[in-house]
């Protein structure tokens, strides 16, 4: 049934009906409403079965999810930004030891300077963690994609991140189709793990590996990370059975024939669905929602028939470039595709129509340089670059 | 496929985040599409918060902030010589304003020029939210308000909304604020009509 929800609570209730049994977390904006929701939810009743766990920190949040995972439990929790950060040392545990928590991200910039608003700088800064991590573009997508983050990872014993546009989802009231408990348990089974901690059955994960064994450990990782895109793809195509909605792991929109293709995740491909329908100038769009494991042949498939490709991106990587853009490159190596980076959005800032805009029109004159920057004030960090060229001297 | 598309403004307290949420329920409870969403700040009280809505026939996809309104809702008139209030309005736009001067008094001659004297209303919300809540929240009065100068949404999904996310007795009192606020509108409406 159709609601106009707000984004976290409808994460909430999903996340309720996905029968979770362990929810430690810990509250930071923009993913609080999310967590409180839960929260609540489990203290009234409405969550039989569930345990809610306040603990001091993030860290003590995935270092009790890791706990309450590997007794079989299914567990969740939520985090952004700093909270992020503070979790990373645990962050990597999950994957190691075969946990398949699930975790909203709700993506918020990274200080200093202290910025409380939207980008994609946490879950990127958290790239080479080992979960599984997918995008959602809107609160209907980020809500389908929990329910199929939890059979992901279960069916697989891998962590799954999913990463919801802080504010501009999350706090975005929006018609959503919230699905329905029966629907749930129809797709998602209850949790059979491989291997449980049990103290009348005692035996020890995550011991030491030393030289002799390391890397096949973490070959084993990777390839049964990589094995997430086709289960995926399997999990998408029963949830479309469904429910009639589409999670894939790409989302392409006027793409056939296209000599320009736009690569984004997240809330802004919605803006640029709107963007390309106003041009109707042959330029198509690509969503990426499964960013781990990168979809490498899809993506290639994908844009190898475009001329040029333009990646808008919520962060980057300081010293080098684009984040997502290196995934492209990578995917087209070979190609004589040319792939722009333009990163958009940073610490909150309005990612407009006309700004997008501007960036194809100044694409299709060739003006659009290798990396930039959308929206930049130039006059202003000019000046002051000249001021700090003057201070080194 | 163009959204109607509002942008509210007023200062921490006063519910402008709230008023954005309601109204996207009343137009979705008309059957239309909504979306609702506020602009950022570090929430606190008497600080500027800017929030936003669309109601559309068709899916909203767009994620923007709202920069271009078809309505302006101001919940604080102190907010006009401080924060850009009227930027992007589209021709032509309804005005809301909260306060019991009129737009003459606020110094918006050249704006009444611009949008027309029956696109612009001058409310006093904070009175009516006063006299029928108890409490000076405006909120709930403005979307009464912004109904009957837009007919945007309905009455009575807006009632609906209100009684959805209050108490009961809360409720009850902001929707005999409200129809106070719509009855306010329509009745300046019929006598600009009528001179």
């Amino acid at each position: 049934m159709r609601e106009q929800l707000e984004g976290s609570r409808a994460i909430a209730e999903t996340v309720g009906r996905c029968r979770v049994e362990v929810v430690p977390a810990y509250p930071i904006t923009p993913q609080t409403h999310i967590v409180e929701a839960v929260g609540a939810m489990a203290k009234d009743g409405t969550l039989p079965g569930c345990e809610f766990v306040t603990v001091e920190s993030e860290f003590a949040a995935m270092s009790a999810a890791i706990g309450a995972s590997a007794t079989g439990a299914r567990t969740y929790t939520a985090t952004a930004s700093q909270g992020l950060l503070y979790m990373a040392e645990a962050l990597f545990n999950a994957p190691g030891l075969g946990l398949p928590i699930v975790m909203t991200v709700a993506n918020r910039a990274i200080g200093a300077p202290i910025n409380i608003w939207n980008d994609h700088s946490d879950s990127m800064s958290q790239r080479d963690c080992g979960w599984i991590k997918v995008y959602a573009e809107s609160n209907q997508v980020a809500a389908d994609l929990h329910v199929l983050a939890f059979r992901l990872a279960e069916t697989l014993n891998v962590p799954a991140m999913v990463c919801m546009d802080g504010f501009l989802l999350t706090h975005a009231f929006e018609p959503i189709d919230v699905p329905d408990a029966s629907l749930v348990d129809r797709f998602l089974p209850h949790r059979r793990p491989q291997q449980q901690l049990d103290p009348d059955d005692p035996v020890t994960i995550g011991a030491m590996v030393g030289p002799e064994a390391f890397a096949e450990v973490r070959y084993l990782a990777h390839s049964q990370l990589r094995r997430a895109e086709e289960v995926h793809a399997t999990l998408a195509s029963e949830w479309t059975r469904l429910t009639g909605r589409d999670v894939a792991a790409l989302a392409p929109y006027r793409i056939e024939g296209a000599e320009t293709v736009v690569v984004a995740l997240g809330s802004v491909t919605g803006t640029l669905q709107d963007v390309l329908d106003e041009r109707d100038d042959g330029t198509g769009l690509l969503n990426l929602r499964l960013y781990r494991p990168f979809p490498n042949a899809a993506v290639r498939a994908a844009l190898s028939g475009a001329r040029r490709v333009i990646v808008v991106e919520r962060a980057f990587a300081p010293g080098a470039g684009g984040v997502v853009s290196a995934d492209v490159q990578t995917a087209l190596a070979g190609t004589d595709v040319e792939v722009t980076t333009v990163v958009a959005g940073l610490g909150g800032r309005p990612v407009t129509t006309a700004a997008l805009h501007g960036m194809l029109d100044a694409a299709a004159a060739g003006y659009l340089p290798p990396f930039d920057f959308l929206d930049l004030d130039r006059k202003l960090v000019e000046r002051e670059l000249a001021h700090l060229r003057g201070g080194a001297s | 496929m163009t959204a109607f598309e509002i942008r509210l403004h007023g200062r921490g307290g006063q519910g402008v985040v709230t008023a954005a949420e309601l109204l996207s329920v009343a137009a979705f409870l008309d059957g239309h599409e909504a979306q609702a969403f506020p602009s950022f700040g570090s929430e606190r009280m008497g600080a500027p918060v800017t929030s936003f809505c669309r109601i559309s026939t068709t899916a909203i996809r767009t994620h923007e902030p709202v920069s271009r309104p078809h309505a302006v809702v101001i919940a604080d008139a102190t907010l006009l010589h401080h924060v850009d209030v009227f930027g992007g309005l589209r021709a032509p736009a309804f005005v809301l304003i909260n306060s019991v001067r009129t737009a003459a008094e606020l110094g918006l001659t050249d704006l009444v020029a611009q949008v027309g004297e029956s696109q612009l209303r001058c409310v006093p919300a904070t009175d009516l939210a006063r006299k029928h809540v108890g409490r000076p929240l405006p909120n709930v009065c403005l979307l009464g308000a912004l109904a009957a100068l837009t007919g945007q949404v309905t009455r009575d999904s807006l009632a609906t909304a209100v009684h959805e996310r209050f108490p009961e007795r809360v409720a009850a009192a902001n929707v005999v604020a409200l129809d106070a606020a719509y009855a306010h509108v329509r009745a300046g409406m019929a006598e600009a009509t009528n001179a």
